[in-house]
């Protein structure tokens, strides 16, 4: 779906929160998936304008999980690794976005390139490992 | 210039009688929304607007220049419809009756022409189809300016200030947090510890769905605004799944006082202000149960 606007944020919440109750997820790594997806959604808002989030239900040997793919055309990210360290922020925020959504989230990467935008794919799984 | 565009000069009368008649006929209408002068109006300046610009030859691109008046005209008309309480079959069918119009029109004038009646019908089809699919566009912007609107004034109800005990405040906050929220929030908290001289605030965020590093970070600011206030405040309502949520994030609230429940956090502001609650008789209860 697209966002583009800070209403889309609690949309899009939503929609999260109706795939992994769909697979049947706890309510404690549902909220792990929810704030990670916030924290992401509102990062591509923030400094890339909006893009577009996929959600999809994977399964890998008989488990099922939520993956979630966050596309955008915004700046881009020069030093991923000092984006990645805890309190570090462009903005005016804590600097705990992307660092606590990979604590978050069973599975977290994410490719950037000055310039060409965003892309970072999450994946939680139903019982969280 | 083309047949239609002079059909719609001469049979304007014609057209637009059996355009009013057929949209008169249609079971949906709802005559107590508008009144037939009001949609005699609009369907002549309608018609009028269409003649000349098709007289201009232009028949296909409805973003060009001439068609500026006649969009204008259709956007006008189905953002009031929308507002008005309008049914999207409604407001399509407004265009749509035309097309039916002009088309009977056409074949009168056209008998016996098979061919270039065809042509013309076609072309008619084309120009009124996306002259209607502006008016669906423009429909529906109209209602999601409503249901903006709407949850603009959710927003601004949704956060009472409550005066619980003396000197003892409390602040449910339901639904997301953002930055203009908690404006609202931090505002009203601050003007209420100003008039009613109160050193303790409750922030009870149960019915905060989501707890991410922004709302974290605006109840870090609305704590602080109200400590150089001089008031204590303390943050009840955080879930089992929210605290696990907040440690993983790596948010620090260890110098907040942080509560389970709103009953806790009352606990706790009355013991910080040495006032006790206790049960008079073994029947009746004053204040709070535990």
């Amino acid at each position: 779906m697209q966002i583009v606007r800070e209403q889309d944020v609690v949309l899009f919440r939503n929609r999260v929160r109706e795939y992994s109750t769909k697979i049947g997820m706890s309510l404690v790594n549902q909220t792990k998936l929810i704030t990670a997806a916030s924290e992401l959604v509102r990062n591509m808002l923030k400094y890339a304008n909006g893009g577009q989030v996929v959600i999809e239900i994977i399964s890998k040997s008989a488990q099922n999980g939520v993956r979630l793919t966050f596309t955008d055309q915004g700046p881009g990210i020069a030093d991923i690794q000092q984006a990645m360290q805890d309190g570090f922020s462009t903005g005016k925020s804590l600097g705990l976005g992307l660092p606590g959504a990979k604590r978050l989230v069973n599975e977290f990467d994410i490719q950037s390139k000055p310039g060409e935008g965003t892309r970072v794919t999450v994946i939680h799984w139903k019982h969280g490992r | 210039m083309n047949t239609t565009a002079q059909l719609l000069h001469s049979k304007k009368k014609t057209i637009l009688e059996s355009w009013m008649s057929n949209q008169l006929s249609d079971q949906g209408l709802r005559d107590d929304l508008i009144s037939n002068e009001e949609l005699h109006k609009q369907s002549d300046e309608l018609l009028n607007g269409l003649a000349r610009a098709m007289a201009t030859g232009n028949t296909d691109n409805i973003y060009a220049a001439e068609y500026e008046p006649i969009t204008e005209i259709l956007s006008d008309i189905s953002i009031t419809r929308a507002r008005q309480g309008f049914s999207p079959r409604e407001t399509g069918m407004y265009v749509l009756s035309l097309k039916k119009a002009i088309a009977d029109a056409l074949e009168q004038e056209l008998a016996g022409q098979h061919e270039q009646l065809y042509k013309e019908v076609m072309m008619v089809n084309r120009l009124l189809d996306s002259l209607s699919v502006v008016t669906f566009e423009t429909f529906i912007k109209g209602r999601e300016e409503v249901i903006l609107r709407q949850s603009d004034e959710i927003s601004e109800i949704s956060t009472p200030v409550i005066k619980v005990w003396e000197g003892i405040l409390a602040l449910p906050i339901i639904g997301t947090l953002d930055s203009a929220r908690t404006q609202v929030v931090m505002e009203s908290l601050l003007q209420e510890i100003v008039n009613t001289g109160s050193n303790i605030a409750i922030l009870d965020i149960s019915g905060v769905p989501a707890v991410d590093s922004l709302v974290a970070q605006h109840l870090i600011k609305t704590v602080s605004a109200t400590r150089l206030m001089g008031a204590e405040c303390i943050i009840s309502g955080i879930r089992a799944e929210i605290a696990q949520t907040i440690v993983h994030l790596g948010i620090d609230l260890s110098n907040i006082k942080t509560k389970a429940s709103l009953a806790s956090a009352l606990q706790l502001a009355f013991s910080m202000n040495r006032i006790e609650v206790k049960s008079h008789s073994k029947s009746t209860t004053f204040g709070f149960k535990r």
